[in-house]
């Protein structure tokens, strides 16, 4: 958590401003999330795979990023092939289990559609830091300065409580609660450590709270060390998002794939 | 309010007069009477025992009063009376004007970006921006970090480090008056010194007022011209007892200085000798029997951790540990922060797997539970190693001081008649019915020494016992140590603190090199 969160990164899309990457990422999930087809995931995704070195992203790191995403894309996918009706030629018969052109088909986009939305995301993440979301939140979305630094400031505890967690289970067992045992021992175990630990946060909580008033935290008025801008480098975020969310759409229109989720009766009319 | 654009810092000055507070649910002011005078440019030391009203009167001081205490709850029936002012007017008004820094380091830093932290309390006082940098560079320059980029991760600073960072926060304010609560309590010996010299050269540098709260006067001695020391504040003749130069103040108070639990420079606090017990009572192990041992013993905090498919192994923060802990012999863990001392103690105690080699019981200590302290059920565990931990809170485990010490016999099944003498051992008798969490720090620390020892382990761990302690809690901790030492237990403890390492006598393992051993 602590290495996520300062985590600092030199790679072009890391000097955007979070705000023109948030609305990028936006548009293609949103276009995404309209329709079930593999045709418009196939070519966000592979417009989005060749944008990860901008973001200083390798596959390796992809992967240690985002592996547990990724599983679970595969997953999803798997179960939809399997459980979806069946439609078409039955390619695989086993037991309950039957997978139809058609299912696979379905199952195919879910995966594609899966990985097209969570790959953005974790290109977002890992590309900007949170203080500077916090800045472009509250200097160029207006949100409440209050809110979006307490936040932030609340985020670097947040870090420092899953170390807390470990120290406190330990230290409860050296008092002789054991976190082993059967699951209602076990429960009430964690139970009891979850107390201890909100006991902490809140004492460590109120302590950054005195620490913040004590410089002058809370007034109306606020200058900003950092400014947070938009450049030119921010138009190609967005000209990049709306080229990859429009080739998406244009491509399954094409190709005759297109699908509206809510117009879907389960599984494409077109095979 | 208007920013301070001269650049340069107006002394502040305090006036108190008949000024008391009380607390929102405390039955008691924590402090009342209070008449002071503290001129501008003025640095004082201000002593008192606990329950004195220190910190409250800085927290006053800083304007953040009132708010929130430190148990979180909101104050809403809390009382003031008489007037406190800085330049004439109520801090609460003058945002800024005081700057604060408390006793945690972790809660000092704000954000997580070293140069943003510096900066955040010139923005809330609408510094203009470019200002606000060159301020940042001054005064992390001045507090001896400015070698450090300005994106550094806080995360990264030791405790020290992030203290000084917490003065170079305040000092970007361009505060005419510095308050620190405790600001050394959680350093090691070195974070102490830097911490002290960073604030001199800040008070050299800029003349502002400095007010410090802090038990450990040789350190403050000499950088302050003032002592003042407070009372607690239910007496009527006034919060301030005695008030003058240092050498004054020291000399004359020195007795009393002393039983308030006061470090008084050149004096250490009188302990029992080792050794002046009577003999052995019957049925204990023999001094110097082999109780636990450690080989070439690797340790780490860490678990193993997952990239994708591949589990990774936990890193050491050190390795090739070997010591040994027998029966009425006390071991004594040395070395700098971040040697892995502690991290060495609870693997020892069976709270941490081990990374590489291993600790292991003798059949005197196991009695049937097995070579491997880590894989005891934790009852097992607690009748043969204790360990008490540094922060006492995180071993709380109910909402009373005799439910905390009758937890491990209930648990055990037997045990309970010892809990009555190490109350009255340990002077906890007048507070069975308190709630732990709200006793003072050597309170609190006595407490979880008694806990741990009422399930009567053979083996006692302790991290950092004296951290923060005042004289009196020190004086008590070390005899009563050396009372379990000549009774037999072994007592291994993870310290700076040399004086109470010479108190345990026995044999010290100092970390900081690999393939140590203790024997």
């Amino acid at each position: 958590m602590r290495e996520a969160l300062t985590l600092r990164s030199e790679s072009l899309l890391s000097r955007a401003n979070p705000l023109a990457k948030f609305a990028a990422v936006f548009l293609i999930t949103l276009v995404l999330a309209l329709s079930i087809d593999w045709v418009s995931a196939t070519v966000a995704l592979g417009f989005e795979l060749l944008l990860f070195p901008l973001a200083g992203l390798t596959p390796l790191l992809l992967w240690q990023r985002g592996w547990p995403l990724i599983i679970a894309a595969a997953l999803g996918g798997w179960s939809t092939a399997i459980l979806a009706p069946d439609a078409g030629r039955i390619l695989l018969d086993v037991g309950i289990w039957s997978i139809s052109a058609g299912s696979l088909e379905l199952g195919l986009g879910f995966m594609l559609r899966g990985l097209a939305i969570a790959l953005p995301a974790v290109l977002l993440m890992s590309c900007t830091d949170p203080t500077d979301l916090a800045d472009a939140l509250a200097q160029k979305a207006k949100l409440p300065h209050r809110f979006v630094l307490g936040t932030l400031a609340a985020m670097r505890l947040v870090g420092l409580m899953a170390e807390e967690w470990q120290t406190i289970g330990m230290a409860r067992r050296a008092r002789g609660v054991g976190s082993r045992g059967t699951p209602l021992q076990r429960l009430r175990a964690t139970l009891g450590q979850s107390f201890g630990l909100l006991v902490q946060a809140i004492r460590r909580a109120s302590r950054l709270a005195v620490t913040m008033e004590a410089r002058g935290f809370g007034g109306a008025q606020r200058t900003w060390a950092r400014e947070s801008t938009y450049s030119r480098l921010d138009v190609w975020v967005l000209v990049g998002g709306t080229v990859i969310a429009a080739a998406a759409v244009t491509a399954a229109i094409g190709a005759g794939t297109w699908n509206l989720v809510w117009a879907s009766t389960g599984y494409p009319h077109n095979t | 309010m208007t920013p301070i654009r001269d650049g340069g810092v107006r002394p502040a000055g305090v006036t108190a007069q008949g000024w008391a507070w009380r607390h929102a649910g405390r039955p008691r002011p924590a402090v009342q009477g209070l008449n002071l005078d503290i001129r501008a440019g003025e640095r004082v030391l201000l002593l008192g025992p606990s329950g004195a009203g220190k910190s409250t009167l800085l927290h006053a001081l800083a304007g953040v009063l009132g708010d929130t205490n430190d148990d979180g709850g909101e104050a809403g029936d809390s009382d003031e009376s008489g007037s406190l002012l800085i330049d004439g007017q109520p801090p609460r008004a003058q945002r800024g004007r005081a700057g604060l820094m408390q006793q945690d380091p972790e809660t000092q830093v704000i954000l997580s970006r070293l140069g943003d932290d510096v900066a955040f309390g010139a923005e809330n006082l609408a510094v203009p921006p470019a200002e606000i940098w060159t301020r940042v560079h001054e005064a992390l320059d001045d507090v001896g970090l400015g070698h450090l980029p300005l994106d550094h991760p806080t995360s990264a600073l030791s405790g020290g480090q992030k203290q000084r960072l917490a003065l170079a926060g305040i000092l970007a304010m361009r505060p005419g008056i510095i308050l620190l609560d405790e600001p050394t309590a959680n350093l090691d010996p070195a974070g102490v010194l830097e911490v002290r010299d960073a604030v001199g050269r800040c008070l050299e540098k800029t003349g502002a007022t400095l007010v410090v709260v802090e038990h450990r006067v040789a350190v403050w001695k000499d950088l302050v011209d003032r002592i003042v020391v407070l009372q607690p504040g239910a007496s009527n003749d006034g919060a301030v007892l005695i008030d003058g130069p240092p050498d004054l103040v020291l000399e004359q108070a020195k007795e009393m200085l002393i039983r308030a639990g006061v470090w008084v420079p050149g004096h250490v606090p009188a302990t029992r000798q080792r050794g002046s017990a009577a003999a052995l009572p019957p049925g204990t192990a023999g001094t110097g029997q082999l109780l636990l041992a450690a080989e070439k013993l690797a340790v780490s905090r860490e678990r193993p951790r997952r990239r994708g498919f591949k589990k990774l192994p936990p890193t050491p923060v050190q390795t090739g540990i070997s010591a040994q802990v027998r029966a009425g012999e006390a071991l004594t863990v040395t070395g700098p922060n971040g040697s892995g001392k502690s991290t060495f103690a609870l693997t020892l105690a069976g709270l941490l797997k081990p990374v590489a080699g291993a600790v292991s019981a003798t059949l005197e200590l196991s009695a049937g539970a097995g070579i491997d302290p880590y894989k005891w059920k934790a009852e097992q565990l607690i009748s043969r190693i204790g360990t008490v931990f540094q922060e006492p809170e995180h071993q709380f485990v109910t909402g009373r001081v005799l439910d905390e010490l009758l937890f491990g016999p209930r648990h055990l099944g037997h045990g309970e008649e010892r809990v009555d003498e190490l109350l009255e051992r340990l002077r906890l008798t007048s507070l069975v019915d308190a709630n732990p969490y709200t006793l003072s720090g050597g309170e609190k620390r006595r407490l979880s020494v008694a806990t741990v020892l009422a399930a009567h382990p053979q083996v006692l761990v302790l991290d950092e016992p004296t951290f923060g302690q005042d004289a009196t809690t020190w004086a008590e901790l070390a005899s009563f140590l050396s009372e379990l030492l000549d009774a037999g237990a072994a007592v291994v403890s993870v310290t700076h603190d040399q004086e109470f390492s010479s108190v345990l006598g026995g044999t010290e393992l100092a970390m900081g090199t690999p393939e140590m051993a203790a024997s």
